[in-house]
């Protein structure tokens, strides 16, 4: 089981990737679209990212509540 | 004893003879979009790549579109009107439920081949073009005249914020004949009716009749972004698998102009070598759903940014939802 600072990390990866964001500005409590600026679509596929890296579902109503680097890492830890 | 019947023959391998397009007169910038939205030039350029569209301008509508771009392909081709065997229209903008465009173009055209309209929405030339192969190769038509039009600025919602900036008008045409050498490969398709609801028009007409309002052209971005960055992204990579090649084999790729970002993204996973051009008429044309690959494949040719011969790959993917793709040779 990854730990949450692995996951914050492969995430970070992964908003880079998507969104040119640098890793080190990916931590918990920042807020995807107010603190890194990630817009709708980057968002989609910042989720996308996530179910292929980490093999979770995560359906549109629950996408919808991710909103800092935290919910997803939590989202991730309670559903992988 | 029964007696056997004659099986259909037609060419060994079917190809592209030529490609045309029509691009309407009238340019809606964004400055112009944004007096009916709340929106900004640069969120718009920002989120779909489109710096402008074409609508029809005075005098033009689908029909008048297919015509110029029919003739223009016709001509381009170097076959007579009249050996055209079957004449297929891709649109869901032509606003008469019977008969079909296509039979009122193929007499216009001088071809009194089979005719017929089909609906697949953005993926409308690609399902023509294949339907075309087919018939070439199978003798149902020596040659085949295939039309993707679009006037969705008839069909869009100018004050819907989320998709008002996206559609466009316009349209492509190519004749299909027979070869010595394969020039389309297999097509690839699909549909997913149970995201039926994600892009589509908003009432049925008949309601409409009665409601006095308006249908419009509606969209759900977020599945479909989805959707076309990563299941599409997949279909692309079984295509170039179909026709055999690797992506060092490809020269050009032509996805269905639907936002600049969906592009960048299949990119991303695809990993197709620098040298493959990307059609990106997205930003002048806008989004023209069944016009928009052969539009991009006549730009590009025009432009001198493709070459007649080369390797391209085609994808549409759209409402229904629907997706078809093959790669062919560049007329």
């Amino acid at each position: 089981m990854a730990t949450t600072e692995e996951i914050r990390a492969q995430l970070a990866e992964l908003v880079n990737d998507v969104a040119g964001v640098p890793v080190e500005d990916v931590q918990l409590d920042k807020s995807f679209v107010d603190d890194l600026d990630v817009d709708s679509l980057a968002m989609v596929e910042i989720i996308v990212g996530c179910e292929e890296k980490f093999g979770v579902t995560i359906p549109d109503e629950d996408s919808k509540n991710l909103k800092t680097v935290g919910d997803a890492v939590a989202y991730v830890e309670a559903h992988s | 004893m029964t007696a056997p019947i004659t099986a259909s023959a037609g060419g060994p391998f079917a190809r592209l003879l030529s490609i045309a397009s029509f691009v309407p007169s009238r340019v809606v910038d964004n400055a112009e979009m944004c007096t009916w939205i709340d929106s900004s030039d640069e969120w718009i350029q920002q989120r779909t790549g489109i710096a402008e569209r074409r609508w029809v301008g005075e005098g033009e509508d689908v029909e008048s579109m297919a015509l110029s771009a029919a003739r223009t392909a016709i001509e381009r081709s170097g076959v007579p009107a009249a050996e055209i065997g079957a004449v297929i229209v891709a649109t869901v903008t032509y606003f008469h439920q019977t008969p079909s465009l296509a039979a009122k173009l193929a007499h216009r055209l001088g071809t009194n081949g089979a005719a017929y309209d089909i609906s697949a929405a953005c993926a409308g030339f690609c399902y023509g073009l294949a339907q075309a192969e087919a018939l070439v190769r199978s003798g149902g038509a020596r040659y085949a005249l295939v039309i993707g039009v679009e006037e969705l600025s008839r069909f869009t919602d100018i004050h819907d914020r989320s998709t008002a900036f996206l559609f466009a008008d316009g349209a492509g045409a190519a004749v299909v004949g027979p070869s010595e050498t394969n020039g389309i490969g297999p097509v690839v398709w699909g549909s997913d009716g149970g995201q039926a609801d994600v892009i589509g028009q908003t009432t049925e007409w008949n309601e409409a009749l009665s409601s006095g309002e308006r249908p419009y052209l509606a969209m759900d971005g977020r599945p479909v972004f989805k959707w076309a960055t990563g299941f599409i992204t997949e279909a692309t990579k079984s295509v170039l698998d179909a026709a055999g090649l690797a992506p060092e084999d490809l020269d050009v790729f032509i996805p269905h102009q639907a936002n600049n970002r969906i592009t960048d993204t299949m990119l991303r996973h695809l990993k197709l070598p620098e040298h493959v051009v990307v059609a990106r008429t997205i930003k002048q044309f806008g989004n023209n759903s069944a016009a928009s690959v052969p539009m991009a494949m006549d730009a590009l040719l025009s432009s001198g940014e493709a070459k007649s011969g080369q390797t391209a790959l085609l994808i549409g993917f759209g409402a229904g939802l629907v997706y078809a793709g093959q790669v062919v040779t560049l007329p």
